[in-house]
């Protein structure tokens, strides 16, 4: 009889199907309704910063292996991709092409790849990229122009827009209120936040909808898990709450901050970060809590209208903390002794 | 019936089970030749007691116990002992065994039948166990007569057979239930007879309805059916117990702890047909599946047969085949030859072809969390896959050590199947414990 021989492996021989790149293009996916309607409100100009901010993003990451002597193909695993596109969706629509590289430069070169690479760096590598340009370039990283109906959104802000060279700029709905809330706030409706068809900011924060639509599809693909986003929307829901409940005039209410600025873009796609959160559910809602917290802090109180990004970042440094002490108890260790 | 119960963690792989378990088991014909190991279970080996040219009959005793957790060896055939040498066995090093050459006569030895097991002793019954060879026949083989005997500190409460068969793939205690579910409950009540416990359990997942409805019908109001989620790994004894009383066994304790005992159905079977009709443990079914064969199904083998003729008796490889995994395809072990015997634990030949082997490449841990939610017992495998991938034992502390309970990891595979990376967590495991099991020694 003749003799096989039959490749040996460890167990287990099946798989599940499930690959990092897979996860990665996955959550892209789940961001592109959002660029859909950037696209929509800022035309062409949201496509050209997506476009250079991605592409730039894989290009230094492919840089960045063949100089650490690794397989430079594995630029193509999303994760780059991934990172470049949430970065371009964190950016103003009207910034530079120079601005826009530099920031994939430092996203991928300075966050991530310098610590090793992926699942090596400490800090979500999109958000130091932004806050890196925030710093900056302060004035062309807050100049906001408006997308499509501008009368409608001069209406909107109440307040008056200004013509810098070209372009009709406005502020944000935070930083309107930042500036002067009593006048703002009766000006701002919470649908237009929802659906983000007429409201200035970044040009992925715009439109709440779109958002908790790809949200809800990490959710059910189980990607993600629900306690980081949760937590961290019902903390800054419950703080809006009871400022608003004081003084109504001053503080908006809860809806206005859910749906303005990059709430649900940090909480859904940049605070659930794997490599840069906690990883036990515990950990992970102390994390979320510790976002809301800081993010409504700065927004409320703070000098800049919007804290999610240092938030954020500030909370990736407590991640090894947490993952030290939130670890639960392995089975069976919780089973009293039993009297013999 | 109750709802289904289950434990949490665990993953749902695709279960491939219809390839056999529809088809009714199959008597193999006698082989030619045995190659019977000393090594069958878990503790000390056997020592042979017959010698090159002895004439054995089929059931006759060819090796003794070599010590209090270890197990009698019986020659599955009647013939001559050709030799007894070290040989290759399915667990991987060579291993003393027995070499049998069939007269072709399957002439038995005078088996002492017993009409009333409940007329016999605990004591006398548990004498049959132990020269019947009974071991565990759900994979993990720990011989019966000592799982019978818990120390008399111990309150044993419940009785649990576990018929969940939840590794993918196989199908062999499915037919067992539904073609012989008399002696699953016959050995049942010995056992209780045995060790004087009422409570009695059979798990089973949901996905084997008619074995359900069939041991039902026998059972009677003897004992209880428990219906499990189809979830892998329902069968592993802890996770099974937990789903059945609600009781988690503590780290690095055997199920006593929390007084329940748990056979798999099929060793219950081997009980009863050893206590009534006075048959050693020399064959077994055992499922020949996978896409690599080209007509699974379920056989009764007699141990010691090649494994290469099994398959051929089931109707060959295909063309295509490339991997040999004696068990399932979570824990079953993959061999590089089929010339190993089938023993009392191997409860599946599964075969894989060329496009199912998985590839061997990783890439780094990106902390996704998928194996900690995918651990039956809530262990640690991200952080201890990573420190045992750079090999930074040394960084965990022996307290740490403690607390990660390392040895608790039955490596079900179920963190490795989920992992996006595809990273070998299973084996990192598994050399963390021999190397930490080497420093112990030291």
């Amino acid at each position: 009889m003749e003799t096989r021989t039959f490749k040996v492996s460890y167990s287990p021989h099946i798989h599940n199907g499930s690959s990092t790149s897979k996860l990665m293009w996955n959550v892209t996916l789940a961001l592109l309704p959002a660029a859909v309607i950037s696209v929509y409100a800022f035309g062409l100009n949201s496509v050209r910063v997506l476009f250079l901010s991605t592409f730039f993003a894989i290009f230094f990451e492919a840089l960045a292996l063949l100089m650490r002597n690794r397989n430079w193909k594995q630029c193509f695993d999303g994760s780059a991709a991934l990172t470049g596109f949430l970065l371009g969706l964190t950016l103003p629509p009207g910034v530079s092409n120079g601005i826009i590289i530099l920031g994939s430069f430092v996203a991928i070169i300075v966050a991530k790849q310098v610590f090793g690479g992926l699942g090596s760096n400490p800090f979500n590598p999109a958000l130091t990229g932004r806050v890196f340009l925030l710093i900056a370039f302060p004035v062309p990283m807050t100049t906001w122009p408006l997308p499509r109906g501008i009368e409608q959104a001069k209406q909107f802000m109440g307040l008056a827009t200004t013509k810098v060279t070209d372009a009709v700029t406005a502020a944000t709905p935070l930083a309107a209120i930042k500036e002067h809330a009593e006048k703002a706030l009766p000006n701002i409706s919470t649908s237009d936040l929802f659906f983000g068809l007429h409201t200035p900011g970044s040009i992925g924060e715009i439109s709440a909808i779109a958002l908790l639509v790809g949200g809800i599809y990490l959710l059910v693909r189980k990607i993600i898990t629900w306690h980081i986003p949760v937590s961290a929307i019902l903390t800054v829901f419950v703080i809006a709450m009871i400022t608003h409940f004081i003084n109504p005039a001053k503080y908006p209410h809860p809806f206005f901050h859910l749906f303005a600025g990059g709430l649900i873009i940090g909480a859904f796609f940049m605070a659930t970060d794997y490599v840069t959160a906690p990883i036990w559910p515990m950990g992970k809602i102390i994390f979320g809590i510790g976002v809301g917290l800081l993010t409504i802090i700065i927004r409320l109180w703070g000098g800049y209208p919007e804290g999610i990004s240092f938030a954020i970042l500030i909370m990736n440094a407590t991640t090894p903390l947490l993952d030290k002490y939130t670890v639960p108890s392995p089975f069976g260790s919780k089973t009293m002794r039993r009297p013999s | 019936m109750s709802q289904t119960r289950t434990f949490s963690g665990g993953i749902h792989p695709a279960y491939n089970k219809d390839l056999t378990s529809g088809f009714e088991t199959v008597k193999m014909p006698l082989p030619a030749k045995v190659t019977i190991p000393v090594s069958q279970h878990i503790g000390a080996p056997a020592n042979p007691i017959v010698k090159k040219g002895d004439v054995v009959k089929t059931g006759q005793i060819i090796a003794e116990p070599g010590g209090f957790i270890s197990s009698t060896i019986h020659s599955s055939i009647s013939g001559k002992v050709l030799t007894v040498q070290p040989e290759e066995h399915p667990m991987g090093q060579k291993v003393m065994a027995i070499t049998i050459e069939s007269d072709g006569e399957d002439s038995w030895i005078d088996l002492e039948t017993v009409s009333d097991p409940f007329s016999k002793s605990p004591d006398e019954l548990k004498e049959i166990i132990k020269k019947a060879g009974i071991v565990g026949m759900g994979g993990a083989t720990f011989p019966s007569q000592v799982k019978i005997s818990p120390p008399a500190d111990k309150k044993i409460e419940y009785i649990i057979l576990n018929g969940a068969e939840c590794e993918p793939y196989l199908t062999a205690d499915h037919r067992l239930m539904v073609e012989d579910p008399e002696s699953i409950v016959k050995g049942l009540e010995i056992i209780s007879h045995i060790t004087g416990v009422k409570k009695l359990y059979i798990g089973i997942e949901v996905n084997k309805q008619d074995a359900i409805k069939k041991i039902e019908k026998v059972l009677g109001t003897n004992g209880t059916i428990v219906p499990l989620e189809v979830k892998y790994p329902q069968g592993a004894e802890k996770q099974l117990i937990k789903a059945i009383t609600g009781r988690e066994v503590p780290p690095k304790h055997l199920p006593m702890e929390v007084g329940a005992i748990v056979f798999n159905v099929a060793t219950a079977a081997a009980i009863k047909n050893a206590v009534c009709e006075g048959k050693p443990l020399i064959e077994r079914i055992v499922t020949v599946t996978g896409h690599g064969v080209s007509k699974p199904g379920n056989f009764m083998v007699r141990v010691g047969t090649m494994v290469s003729e099994v398959v051929e008796f089931s109707g060959g490889y295909t063309e295509d085949a490339a991997q040999l995994i004696m068990g399932g395809p979570m824990m079953g072990r993959s061999v590089a030859s089929d010339s190993i015997p089938v023993i009392k634990g191997s409860g599946g030949i599964l075969v894989l072809p060329e496009k199912e082997v998985l590839t061997d490449s990783w890439g780094p841990c990106i902390r996704c969390g998928m194996c900690l939610r995918a651990c039956p017992n809530q262990q640690n495998p991200q952080l201890l896959g990573n420190l045992i991938e750079k090999g930074l034992f040394s960084r965990i502390s022996e307290e740490k050590l403690e607390e990660l309970v390392l040895d608790d990891c039955f490596e079900c595979g179920s963190c490795t199947f989920v992992c996006p990376a595809n990273r070998p967590i299973v084996q990192f495991f598994h050399m963390a414990k021999a190397y930490f099991r080497s420093q112990k020694r030291k």
